[in-house]
């Protein structure tokens, strides 16, 4: 291992700098004048000037000084430094030194260039190494002819699918896309009620796939359905199909490259699949929701793999779904909503927003079953050439709402038990009431969608409202 | 050596517990596995007679050679058939 003198001035380069190669001539000056030693980053045989460099390729002595730009000379008195500049400035370098006209001949000053320690993916590892990476998770070491992958699966750990290996060096680069602190509980997450901190969210988002720009869509969208509201607990253990959909909205979807367009809702964007997935590890990983398990699911659905999109704003007339749920315009923003698959919306002959009101609603009232009423809420997913309909006819949300509210009304004779010839369907009483599919506030509707198709979704849901699950929006915070 | 951070709560050993001995073996399914080590068969020979006599269900298996860990579909005939397996491991 390479040691620190008690007194005297160093260096720290590298031969890939130019500001170090031109300063070479004066570190060798120094060296021989000033007993200068010279640690060097990458090339062991740079500066040639200097007799005797020393090899700091392994970067411990950079790291530990917490050099961030080369070339830094330092001057130490008893162990202590008492004096650092860095770049190539003949003024600081003569101050520092006590040597004057030092480098006549070259300019006068020029900038340096970025240590090789500091560098992404090297400086996780060398916390890791110095042990100063303040990750409290349990360390997991995996036997040498142990396969990663297959060390995951065999822990548990797995969706079904491979996973990324969470090493420290990645979770470390995850905590990066954060401000808040590892330790910061988010939640409590059912059905173990074990405490979702920043840091074992971070280590699931890694095994899912995430950037660590994701990072923060990823705790909000854990703040969310963790909120008491959402009904965690139930969307897990329901028998049912649901499982969270998470929207985002505001400009962190094109930060992170989120797609809201063609095939929004399916397979081939990092971003979409890889959010949904982390928050579905997490509820399998910190609070033990497993199938089969707490997780009665009869079928599930593909969607519980992770489900999650983008809305597409800049394509709409409408205002975003986090605006009309309260977020300020341009805040970034998740809504959970707990749902399941999706129900196709095929119409490619309206051309009026009457009729494709109409048509929308016949088929949002075939949710769960043409029997029940109220019976869960709903997200539906207005495709471009379905909105074109209503922008054109200059029908608002807020009147598309009504409209939809109002052709979901259904006579109550319609929906008791035995009637038309179906068991499934409610108390006899129903009969002569007018009952409306959703609760008020139960439908939402989003805009998302490749341009071309006149092919809008339904997402259906679990039991809603204060005796299931609602909605729940939560800002994305840095 | 790679070294992970655990993503779960933590509340279970990282090392999955062996499945408890049974108390008793009546109403038990017993495999008898041969790993094709030379006199195998005589230790599961005896071990089988003495199992019957006590009035137990014994089913025979064998790996095709005791070199390699057994294949996969019988590992998974074993695990379907029986409740617990006794092999004989040396000659």
């Amino acid at each position: 291992m390479s040691t620190l003198p008690q007194d005297g001035l160093i260096a720290i380069v590298k031969r890939d700098c130019p500001t170090c190669v031109l300063a070479a001539p004066v570190l060798g000056e120094l060296a021989r004048a000033r007993g200068l030693q010279v640690y060097t980053q990458d090339d062991p045989s740079f500066p040639e000037t200097v007799p005797e460099r020393i090899d700091d390729t392994a970067l411990n002595i950079s790291h530990r000084l917490k050099i961030e730009i080369v070339p830094t000379l330092i001057r130490l008195e008893n162990g202590r430094e008492v004096a650092r500049t860095y770049g190539w400035d003949r003024g600081e370098w003569e101050r520092l030194t006590g040597l004057a006209g030092l480098g006549s001949d070259l300019p006068e000053s020029r900038p340096g260039c970025g240590a090789r320690n500091i560098e992404p993916g090297t400086i996780e590892r060398l916390k890791v190494r110095f042990n100063e990476t303040g990750l409290k998770s349990r360390r997991i070491e995996l036997g040498e002819d142990e396969d990663e992958a297959e060390a995951m699966f065999a822990r548990g750990w797995s969706d079904g699918l491979p996973l990324v290996p969470p090493t420290e060096e990645r979770v470390l680069r995850m905590l990066d896309g954060t401000s808040r602190d590892p330790q910061e509980v988010i939640g409590l997450v059912p059905p173990a009620l074990a405490a979702a901190t920043v840091e074992k969210i971070a280590i699931n988002a890694v095994m899912a796939g995430c950037k660590p720009e994701y990072l923060p869509v990823v705790l909000a969208a854990v703040e969310a359905v963790l909120d008491e509201s959402f009904a965690m607990h139930g969307v897990l253990a329901t028998t049912q199909f649901a499982g969270p959909v998470v929207v985002v909205n505001g400009a962190v979807r094109r930060h992170i490259g989120m797609n809201a367009k063609g095939n929004a809702l399916g397979q081939g964007n990092r971003a979409n699949s890889s959010i949904g997935r982390a928050l579905q590890l997490m509820i399998r990983n910190i609070g033990e929701g497993r199938p089969q398990e707490v997780d009665r699911a009869t079928l599930g659905n593909p969607g519980k793999l992770g489900y999650c999109f983008a809305e597409d704003e800049e394509g709409s007339c409408w205002e975003p779904l986090s605006v009309e749920r309260g977020v300020k315009p341009g805040v970034s923003a998740v809504t959970v909503f707990a749902g399941f698959g999706l129900q196709g919306v095929v119409d490619q002959k309206s051309r009026t927003p009457e009729s494709l009101a109409r048509s929308m609603a016949e088929s949002l009232k075939a949710i769960q079953s043409v029997k029940l009423a109220p019976a869960c809420d709903a997200i539906l997913v207005v495709c471009p050439e379905h909105e074109r309909t209503f922008r054109n006819a200059g029908w608002s949300k807020a009147r598309l709402y009504e409209e939809l509210y109002r052709l979901c009304e259904i006579p109550g004779e319609e929906l008791v038990e035995g009637a038309r010839g179906i068991a499934e369907g409610g108390p006899a009483s129903l009969a002569g009431k007018s009952v409306n599919k959703f609760r008020p506030g139960g439908l939402l509707i989003v805009r998302a969608g490749g341009g071309a198709g006149m092919f809008s979704g339904i997402i259906g849901g679990w039991s809603s409202g204060a005796r299931g699950s609602m909605p729940v929006t939560k800002e994305v915070k840095r | 050596m790679t070294v992970l951070l655990d993503p779960t709560s933590e509340r279970s050993p990282t090392v999955r517990p062996r499945l408890p001995r049974p108390e008793r073996l009546d109403g038990l399914v017993i495999g008898l596995l041969d790993i094709a080590k030379a006199r195998g068969d005589v230790f599961l020979d005896r071990l089988d007679e003495r199992l019957r006599e006590r009035g137990l269900a014994v089913r025979r298996y064998m790996k095709p050679t005791n070199t390699r860990t057994a294949p996969l579909p019988l590992q998974q005939q074993i695990a379907t058939e029986v409740n617990l397996v006794i092999e004989g491991l040396s000659d």
